[in-house]
Formats: structure tokens, C-alpha cells, sequence
């Protein structure tokens, strides 16, 4: 095929082209051309097509997304907000802490362990490029049912690739979800968060400025890989039954990506770019388009200089290509010498493809042809914009008009199997199958993570400063009212952090949805972003970036609304937190906060099938007491627990198998006591010399003190319902080996 | 007293292993894989990773390092040498050590923590344990099952040269329940669970990783 050049492309105005295959509307298509007072050359059409793809532009999400930035708390924590790679904020002490949660649903469904692994790799750079190394990882999963046949190809593929990409880097993984739910079947959930530290003098931005400063791609060579994934793969509905999409899917080498992060630390260390980016979805057409409009406006490109894996690649393909692993620098032409040196240390691949321009051209040869000529804030910033149609789905009023009806446990045995049968559920029992797989000690710095309620790491050896993080998400209460929903996951991830004794700082998020070409799904989405910020607005915590994920759907069936939120916190000093559970007996435990009839959404609700009824609804203020009191409590408190999914049942079970030390409980109520998920509830554990402490802590903060009895024995024993802390163990931790082998 | 850490491109538990010399007592010295000398070091520590991305076999590219050339020489006159997890990968492909290491027996990576038997407390890296101790010290690794041949296996038993094992259920298929050996002279111990991820019980199961770090310190001593 002849080069389509800008020449060309004036010269032959009427030529008919695939816009519709690259998946652009005719709406689109007719504004490009509308832009370039022409028809886009195949190159133009080729990084338009990507950069306008949901996933790059949000197009759909954007009239939601800037409630964010609208009602963001003033807080003196944000140093970079959203827009970035990733937001980052200030931890005290001149570190700033940078962190981001990224999905990548769809190639993990097709090729589950490329697919999972470099959604780690994606994020990981992305966190690289603001400046700082990164430190740890977490991946909130979900999946369809456990015992469905997919599940078992989905699953041990997703856990070994977010394992094989994350050991292989060096990078502890702290925590996350596994979660099951019919919806998800065919569009499994891989959702990868990681965080790094700098110093705040080290925040790097992704911007070309000055004119005459070069263009730098290092890292991996460009291969065939990962062509139009964002457009072809994560921005459209998975059909019946359509081709397999393979060739979207990106492929991964993490020692690649691990010298790359060495050899980047070491290029910022001496302070030798004037920005970066890195090449993640939309590869160059990305990097270049937003390097030139964040800075000087202009750039030219010499697309033929890009180092190939394969050399037959055409321009267009060179232009959408996902390869890993690779990045671009902005560099001074003073500092290209040791630029250049510093990539021979390590081995790393580095050519200069061009520089950056006054005006407001982003120019691109192909062996002297000029084949793109376009204003870069076009391609980068100013892709469509749509206002979709949204309105509440008829489900809403039918399942929340309806009660739960489920069989309540009254009996010593009907007590016991419920808490065993709750221990064993896929979504409650031991997650060792899958976190055995990650390496959380690598760095040395790991102070929690998985079971714990938050993953947590020392980011000063000398000062002990260190960052907790959690991320929750419930898409059983999402689905009964998304904007509970996304307050509640909220709210659960800042208890999450303050249990251990850190300080909730700021909140990142994944919003997982269906299509949002559904006015019922645009309306889900609408009101979990409503939710989110105003949950933020009145916690005080800003959003600091965050990821849209459309179009998870099989079909007509949307996925549950999922909003992950996760959240950040900073304790001051790592060695005074509160660990999740006890290790000795004679202890009191006490429930913090009330128990209400909550079971709609619940775990409980869930095994029998019923997903009816009203969520509960959020209450912030006591939230935010609460955490004030635990903050506060961390002094002396010797275990303190959250409770969320399963219930206080789920929570005992958690900690007498911590460190196997049973404990005798009892309460009044037992079976919805045990079952119920009323939000904002916390178990502790105290000596009992601390005990009006704690109950003067409780009556300043007007939360709810219930004591529920005491630690030790090798049994949980509630009421007249005596578990053996053998028989539990059996049930939490046999049902992943008995799954997945 | 200085013992080296040698990163190779990939190596990632070089930070941890120069922490835990340093907190063992000594000067943590980094060596980098393309060094032409050994900058005067006492011992050499080679740590957990994946040097040049495991590719060809673990630690296959690594023992052609222009670093290793020298390590080898060193042990062989005698040098303390320990290799972690891909360290003790190294060592074997070096040939430095017998055996290999293969997938852990069930193929999946493993992280856990384990409890070893130091049952050989006379090499320079294991004087600080009492015969028979029995530690808990961070496993993890895809490629950790000890294999050879039943002449090797018969030898290493006789000789002595087993110096830690694995407690309790097998972990990865390893024969005799192997986590570490050594060579004939003792001074070059190869060890699949990790040391230097147990030197506090902050950051690790334990602290009684450090015995490795401090037994070098006891054994220059000497």
C-alpha cells in the first residue's frame, strides 16, 4: 500500500476510509476531518481512533468525572491532582506519595495471564513516570462463579500473571479482593493499584517544553502487540460470538520493565529529563499527542527512527502499537550524553525520534514524508464529549421494594453452620491459594498485608513514617443503590486504613461498569460518581485520580456497578500500629458501633440468592467518629478488626484464625447479630485495665460500645454454639485448594 | 569486615541482603554484575531475584557475568560465598555448588513463611545456629525444588554438606527436604528460603534469619 501522506490525503479527498472498523462513529469521524480542514491521512485516522476511544478520552465519563474536581475538599495533601499519570500527595517528612488504581478487564478475560500481567505492568509505569520508585502493588479481582468451569481457566491464569509480572519487578504485593458473582463471567475484573515514593523535589510531569529539546523513546523495541486494544478491545461490548481478539492483547516481559524502572530512578536521579511519559494505552500516538500539548504546543517526530521487534510494521501500526515497557523522555540537548549513558549501563534500548517545536503542530515523517500534521491538543484533549442518556432501571424500585427473606439461625447447630458455611463461601474463605502466589516480603518494608484489613509499608527506615492502603469495593449495595454504594466502599476503605492506627489522606478509584451506551448503566455510573464525591467532599479526602472501565458486559448482561475505591492513609510511626487480631488470651473484645437488621446485599443474602431489599445508608459523620476514636484508640488498643462483608460472623472467624486463639462471645440476637452488615463497625480488642478508656473514647465519640466477651481457648464459641478453631480453619481455608487445585 | 552484594540486572533482593549484613555487623559493599574486581570484599552474598529475567534457566546468563568469573575464583580459593533463592540458582549453574533447582513441585510460585532445620552449624554462614535449630524464615520462589542425581544426593547426605532443611509437609518437591547445602570446604552455601527477609519481626516472620549474617562476622572473626 502507498504512503498516505498529508500531500496525499489533499490531493484525494473523496478516498473512503475504515473509520468504522477502527472504531470511530461518523459523527467523530466527520470532526476530524472538520479539524484538519481535510481527510485525516491513515496515520491521523490511526492515532485519532485510539485517542478517542472511550478508554483514552472518557468520553462518556467525563461530564461525571469533573464532580471530582468540583467538589474536591481543600486539603494541603494534594500535590498533584487529576489529569497526571497519577495523583500524588504529601506524607510528611518531604516524601510525597503517588498512587493509582488501573483495570484491565478485558484482555484478562481473553488471555488471562498476559492480560493480568501487564495491567501490572501498565500501572507500574505509570506510578514510575511521575518520578518515584514504585513500592508496592495490590489487585482487587473478581470473577464468576468459583465452581464454573470458566472460573477455573480465568482464575489461575489472572493470579499467575499478576504474580509472574509483580515478583518478577520487585514489587510486594499488600492486598486486595477476590470476589465471585455470576455477572462477572464473562467479563472477569482485574483491577492493579500500585504506589511509589519520591521526594517532593522529584514530582515529574508529563509535558514537552522548550523548543529544541529532544524526543526520547527508551525501553522495549515497538512490536505488533497489543494493536488497538484501547479502541478495539476495552472500548466495545464483547459479542456472542466474535473473533478472539488476540492480537489486542499486549504481551508483557517484566525484566525488561524491572531494568527499565532502575535505569528511569537512576535518569531522575540526576535530574535529566525536563518530562515524561510512559507508553501504556494508545502507545505513541498517546505519549507524543500529550507530551506536546502539555508543554511548548509542537513537536516533530521521525516515526521511521522508532527501534522495531518486527520490521514489517507499517506506520499506522507503529503509531497504535501497546508494546510494554516503554517510555518517552523530553531531554535538554545538554543532558543527552549522559541520558544516552546511563541507558548503556543498563542495557536499555534509547533513539532519539525528534524534538519539540514552538506553534501547535505535532508533526510525524516516515522516512522524510510528512504523514501526521496535527494540532496534538485535538488528539489528546479535545476528543468528543457525550452527555449519554441516563435514567434509573426498573430493577431499582422492584428489588428495593422487596424484603430479604432469608432463614435466620436460632439454634446452638443452626448458629454454628452458619458461621462455618459463611467461613467457607468463596467470597469469605482463605485467600492463601492466591496470595501465596505474590512475593509481599521483596523491598523489606511490608508491615501488613493480606488477611490484614489494609496492606501497609514503611516508606523511612530511620523515621518509621509509613503509608496503609485499602481498597473496597460492594457491588451487591452498588447494585441496590449505586450512590450508597460507592459512599459505603468509601467509607469501608478509610475504616480499612484506620483500624491499623493511619490516618485516611486521599482516595483513587476503578470504576468497573457495563456499557454506557445502557441509559440504565450511564445511570448507575452517574450516581456511584455522585456518591463518591460527595463521600469525599464530606470526609475531606480528595479524589486524586482514578480509571474508567465501560463496557463490561456479555450481551445484554452488565457486570454489577463496581466502583473500587481505594483509599491511602499515613501513620507516623509503623511500629505503633494495630494489628487485625490478637495473640494472647484474656483479652476483651468489644464491637464499636451498632448493629441494625442489615442484610439486604449481604454475604448471608447472597448464598440463599437474594440480591432485593435497601442498602443501608451511609453515614459519614459517625464514620469519620469512628475513625477519630480508632486513631485515637490505636495507643491501646492490642487488635482492632473491620467488619464488612459476612458480618461480625466473618470478623471472628478472621481473627481467632489469625494466630489461632479462639475467644467466647455472646450476644443477644445471635442470628442477625452474627449475619447482619450494618456499615461502620469495628471489633477491638483490650486489655481489660483499658477498659474505661475505652468507654470513655466511645462516649466522646457517641459510638455505640457493646462488649462481646473475651479471647482464648482453641474454639469460637458464640452463645451455646462451640466451634473448634480445627473444624473452622478446615472450612475457611479448604475451599480455594478444593476450586482451583 | 566487607561482604559483597552482586546485582545483576533483575536482581531484586539485593537492598534487603545489604540491610541484613549491615544489621549483622558488617560493611554492606555492592557489586555490580559487569565489575572487573571485587573492590578487597571478605565474602560475597548473592541475592533473590530474576537476574536477566531467568531467561535460558535460572541463573543460566548470570554465572557468564564478567563478576562471577571472579566469584568463582574466590571460592575456589576459599571465599565466603552465599547464594539466596536465584543466588543459589547461580551457584549451581557456576557449578560452584552440585544439583539443580527446578518448578516448585505443584508449579506455582510460593510465598510463605517456613520452617527450616539448620543441620549443618559449621560453614562460615551457619556457626550462629545451634545443630538442629529449627527457624521460620520467609520461602518464595517458582523454581525451588532441589534435584540430582541419587550418586550426588547419597554424597551431599555423607558428607554433610545438607545444611538445612525444610520442616513438615514438602513445599516444592525438593529431595531429602533440601533448602541448602554446601560445598566440600563449607565456605560456598547455597539456600532457597530467604535470611534477609527475617532480620526483625517488624518487617518478617522473624528475626532468626540474621544468624546467616552474623555466623559470617563470627567466622572472619575466627
Amino acid at each position: 500500500m502507498a504512503l498516505d501522506t498529508v500531500a496525499v490525503a489533499q490531493a484525494t479527498p473523496g478516498n473512503a476510509q475504515p473509520f468504522a472498523e477502527l472504531g470511530l462513529k461518523a459523527d467523530e469521524y466527520a470532526r476530524i476531518k472538520e479539524i484538519l480542514g481535510r481527510r485525516p491521512t491513515s496515520s491521523e485516522l490511526a492515532m485519532y481512533s485510539v485517542m478517542w476511544s472511550e478508554h483514552c478520552s472518557y468520553k462518556s465519563s467525563k461530564v461525571h468525572l469533573k464532580q471530582f474536581g468540583e467538589k474536591t475538599p481543600k486539603s494541603d495533601a494534594l500535590l498533584v491532582g487529576i489529569g497526571e499519570n497519577a495523583g500524588v500527595v504529601d506524607v510528611g517528612q518531604g516524601y510525597a506519595v503517588t498512587f493509582k488504581i488501573e483495570s484491565h478487564n478485558h484482555p484478562s478475560f481473553i488471555e488471562p495471564y498476559q492480560g493480568a500481567a501487564t495491567g501490572v505492568g501498565g500501572i507500574v509505569r505509570d506510578i514510575l513516570t511521575m518520578g518515584a520508585r514504585p513500592i508496592a502493588v495490590m489487585d482487587p479481582l473478581r470473577f464468576g462463579p468459583a465452581d464454573a468451569p470458566d472460573t477455573r481457566r480465568v482464575l489461575p491464569g489472572i493470579v499467575a500473571g499478576v504474580g509472574g509480572y509483580g515478583n518478577c519487578l520487585g514489587l510486594p504485593n499488600i492486598g486486595g479482593e477476590v470476589t465471585f458473582d455470576e455477572t462477572y463471567a464473562g467479563n472477569p475484573l482485574v483491577n492493579a493499584l500500585c504506589v511509589g515514593v519520591m521526594k517532593h523535589s522529584d514530582i515529574k510531569l508529563a509535558k514537552a517544553a522548550g523548543a529544541g529539546n529532544l524526543v526520547v523513546l527508551y525501553g522495549a523495541k515497538t512490536g505488533g502487540d497489543g494493536i488497538g486494544g484501547v479502541s478495539v478491545l476495552a472500548s466495545e461490548t464483547f459479542g456472542a460470538g466474535g473473533s478472539t481478539k488476540r492480537p489486542s492483547v499486549q504481551v508483557g516481559d517484566p525484566f525488561v520493565e524491572k531494568v527499565l524502572i532502575e535505569c528511569s530512578l537512576e535518569i531522575f536521579a540526576e535530574d535529566l529529563v525536563v518530562g515524561i511519559q510512559d507508553l501504556g494505552g494508545a502507545g505513541l500516538s498517546c505519549a507524543t499527542s500529550e507530551l506536546a500539548s502539555g508543554g511548548s504546543g509542537g513537536m516533530k517526530v521521525q516515526l521511521d527512527k522508532v527501534p522495531l521487534r518486527d520490521p514489517s510494521l507499517s506506520p499506522e501500526e507503529i503509531l497504535m502499537s501497546e508494546s510494554q515497557e516503554r517510555m518517552c523522555a523530553i531531554v535538554e540537548p545538554s543532558k543527552i550524553d549522559r541520558f544516552l549513558e546511563i541507558c548503556k549501563k543498563w542495557d536499555v534500548t534509547v533513539t532519539v525520534i525528534g524534538e519539540v517545536t514552538d506553534g501547535n503542530h505535532l508533526e510525524i515523517t516516515w522516512n522524510g514524508e510528512l504523514i501526521v500534521d496535527v494540532p496534538p491538543r485535538t488528539v489528546a484533549h479535545d476528543g468528543p464529549v457525550y452527555n449519554r442518556p441516563l435514567a434509573q432501571p426498573d430493577y431499582i424500585d422492584q428489588v428495593n421494594s422487596q424484603k430479604v427473606n432469608v432463614p435466620i439461625p436460632t439454634t446452638a447447630s443452626e448458629l454454628k453452620a452458619a458461621v462455618l458455611k459463611l467461613a467457607a463461601a468463596p467470597n469469605l474463605a482463605d485467600k492463601s491459594w492466591v496470595t501465596s502466589q505474590y512475593d509481599k516480603y521483596v523491598q523489606g518494608n511490608t508491615i501488613q498485608s493480606q488477611p490484614d484489613d489494609s496492606g501497609m509499608v514503611r516508606i523511612d527506615e530511620e523515621t518509621h513514617l509509613g503509608v496503609a492502603i485499602s481498597t473496597d469495593a460492594n457491588a451487591n449495595w452498588s447494585y441496590l443503590n449505586p450512590y450508597q454504594g460507592a459512599k459505603l466502599a468509601l467509607a469501608e476503605a478509610a475504616r480499612n486504613i484506620a483500624t491499623a492506627g493511619a490516618r485516611p489522606l486521599a482516595v483513587t478509584n476503578c470504576l468497573n461498569f457495563g456499557s454506557p451506551e445502557d441509559p440504565g448503566v450511564m445511570w448507575q455510573f452517574a450516581e456511584s460518581v455522585r456518591g463518591l464525591a460527595d463521600g469525599c467532599l464530606e470526609m475531606g479526602l480528595p479524589v486524586t485520580g482514578g480509571n474508567v472501565s465501560f463496557y463490561n458486559q456479555t450481551g445484554a448482561v452488565a457486570i454489577l456497578p463496581t466502583p473500587v475505591i481505594g483509599v491511602l492513609g499515613v501513620i507516623q510511626d509503623v511500629r505503633t500500629r494495630t494489628p487485625m487480631s490478637f495473640t494472647e488470651a484474656g483479652l476483651d473484645l468489644y464491637l464499636l458501633g451498632q448493629t441494625q437488621e442489615d442484610l439486604a446485599g449481604s454475604e448471608w443474602a447472597f448464598l440463599h440468592n437474594q440480591r432485593v431489599g435497601q442498602s443501608p445508608d451511609a453515614d459519614l459523620q459517625r464514620e469519620m467518629r469512628l475513625i477519630e476514636l480508632l486513631l485515637e484508640g490505636n495507643s491501646f488498643f492490642a487488635a482492632a478488626h473491620d467488619l464488612s462483608q459476612g458480618g461480625l460472623s466473618a470478623g471472628l472467624t478472621e481473627m481467632v484464625l489469625r494466630h489461632k486463639v479462639g475467644a467466647t462471645i455472646t450476644v443477644e440476637n445471635a442470628g442477625v447479630t452474627l449475619l447482619s452488615e450494618t456499615p461502620g463497625r469495628v471489633i477491638v480488642a483490650i486489655d481489660p485495665a483499658h477498659t474505661s478508656r475505652l468507654e470513655g473514647l466511645a462516649l466522646k465519640s457517641s459510638i455505640a460500645l457493646t462488649k462481646l466477651g473475651t479471647t482464648g481457648g482453641d474454639s469460637l464459641t458464640i452463645n451455646d454454639a462451640v466451634i473448634s478453631l480445627n473444624e473452622l480453619s478446615t472450612a475457611h481455608t479448604s475451599t480455594f485448594p478444593r476450586l482451583f487445585g | 569486615m566487607r561482604v559483597g552484594v552482586i546485582t545483576f540486572p533483575g536482581t531484586l533482593d539485593d537492598r534487603d541482603a545489604a540491610r541484613a549484613v549491615v544489621v549483622g555487623g558488617a560493611q554492606a559493599v555492592s557489586l555490580w554484575h559487569g565489575d572487573a574486581d571485587l573492590k578487597g570484599v571478605d565474602a560475597v552474598v548473592l541475592p533473590g531475584g530474576f537476574s536477566y529475567g531467568d531467561y535460558l534457566r535460572c541463573g543460566a546468563i548470570s554465572r557468564f557475568a564478567p563478576v562471577m568469573q571472579l566469584v568463582i575464583e574466590a571460592a575456589n580459593k576459599g571465599m565466603p560465598v552465599l547464594g539466596i533463592c536465584n543466588g543459589f540458582q547461580v551457584l549451581c549453574e557456576s557449578h560452584l555448588l552440585p544439583g539443580a533447582l527446578t518448578r516448585n513441585s505443584d508449579l506455582h510460585f510460593l510465598c510463605r513463611d517456613q520452617e527450616i532445620e539448620v543441620v549443618n552449624n559449621q560453614t562460615p554462614w551457619t556457626n550462629s545456629f545451634k545443630q538442629g535449630e529449627k527457624i521460620v524464615i520467609p520461602l518464595k520462589n517458582g523454581e525451588g525444588s532441589f534435584q540430582c542425581d541419587d550418586q550426588t544426593l547419597a554424597m551431599l547426605e555423607s558428607k554433610g554438606r545438607v545444611i538445612a532443611r525444610y520442616v513438615g509437609e514438602n513445599p516444592n518437591g525438593s529431595r531429602n527436604l533440601i533448602a541448602g547445602i554446601s560445598n566440600a570446604q563449607g565456605n560456598v552455601v547455597g539456600l532457597m528460603p530467604h535470611p534477609e527477609h527475617a532480620i526483625n519481626e517488624l518487617t518478617g516472620p522473624s528475626s532468626q534469619g540474621l544468624g546467616f549474617f552474623t555466623s559470617i562476622l563470627h567466622a572472619m572473626v575466627k
